[in-house]
């Protein structure tokens, strides 16, 4: 093969792509500029770590089965760690989202990390409902009857069945989660692409 | 630890706040007061290490 014909494949232009717009030092820098060392800067990080422990929790769950949740003590355990990691998670993206509105972090081409954030957002909270209404309790009939009528208002209502508890568990266990990850992977990966958006004060040019 | 339970009881109707239009649960809205209170404190808590790195510089 010559060098050209190298070159032209496709797994060559993808690493060279890939490795042009995020060199190793970019995907993990050593140091961030001096405005990173606040407080409100630690959320998008919390939120992240809060997603792993839901996730991780989530498979222990599934591996194990209501049975066990609902019944042994581990399994309460791990079923409130599931909960209580889910309540952290939005807490957290809540204090980052308004950290970033207040900070304009859309500015300079970050308009895309701006827009994964916001279906993040909206995927968690469909993630947060068919959890909801998996529960299989008083709480999850409430909640599902309600969201019918809701949703039949709309007409999603014959796309999707909130009443039909394999399909919302399934949306909970398999499309859902997915969604957010591979989401979450691609607005922390456009941060590192774009670096973090200076103070307003500090770049007036991308400011105005 | 069943006694924690009994701390803050759980198993009856919830508050609710009802002011004209306006009706939140008491849990949603102290929730909602502490991203605030979290949202300010992060604002104004100095960061451990950010003077250190200053004189450095
Ligand atoms: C799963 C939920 C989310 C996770 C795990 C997450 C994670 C992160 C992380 C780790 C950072 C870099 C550190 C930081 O600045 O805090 C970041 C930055 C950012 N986030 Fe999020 N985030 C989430 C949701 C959101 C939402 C809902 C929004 C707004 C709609 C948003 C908007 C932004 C923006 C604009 C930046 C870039 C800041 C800059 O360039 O300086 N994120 N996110």
């Amino acid at each position: 093969m010559s060098t050209t014909e190298i070159d032209r494949q496709w797994t060559t232009r993808l690493r060279k792509r890939a490795a042009g717009k995020l060199p190793p030092e970019k995907l993990l820098p050593d140091t961030q500029p001096s405005y990173v060392s606040s407080w409100i800067y630690v959320f998008g990080v919390t939120t992240l770590a809060a997603l792993v422990i839901v996730i991780v929790t989530g498979c222990i769950l599934a591996i194990e089965g209501p049975q066990w949740w609902h019944s042994s003590d581990i399994g309460h355990f791990v079923n409130s760690m599931h909960l209580w990691s889910v309540e952290i998670f939005f807490f957290a993206m809540i204090v980052h989202l308004w950290g970033k509105y207040f900070m304009g972090a859309w500015r300079g081409g970050r308009t895309l990390t701006w827009m994964t954030g916001c279906v993040t957002f909206f995927a968690s909270i469909l993630a947060g409902f068919t959890g909801y209404v998996s529960q299989t309790n008083f709480d999850s009939q409430w909640i599902s009857t309600q969201a019918k009528d809701g949703i039949n208002a709309t007409g999603g209502g014959s796309f999707f069945n909130v009443l039909n508890l394999g399909q919302m568990l399934m949306w909970h266990i398999v499309i859902l989660p997915i969604a957010a990850i591979a989401l979450t992977a691609m607005h922390v990966l456009l941060v590192r692409i774009k670096g973090v958006v200076p103070p307003y004060e500090e770049d007036t040019e991308i400011a105005r | 630890m069943a006694w924690l339970g009994s701390i803050v009881p759980l198993d009856h109707l919830g508050h609710y706040i009802h002011w004209h239009f306006i009706l939140i649960s008491v849990s949603n809205l102290i929730v909602i007061c502490l991203m605030v209170a979290t949202f300010v404190a992060a604002l104004f808590l100095p960061f451990p290490g950010r003077s250190r790195r200053k004189e450095n510089q």
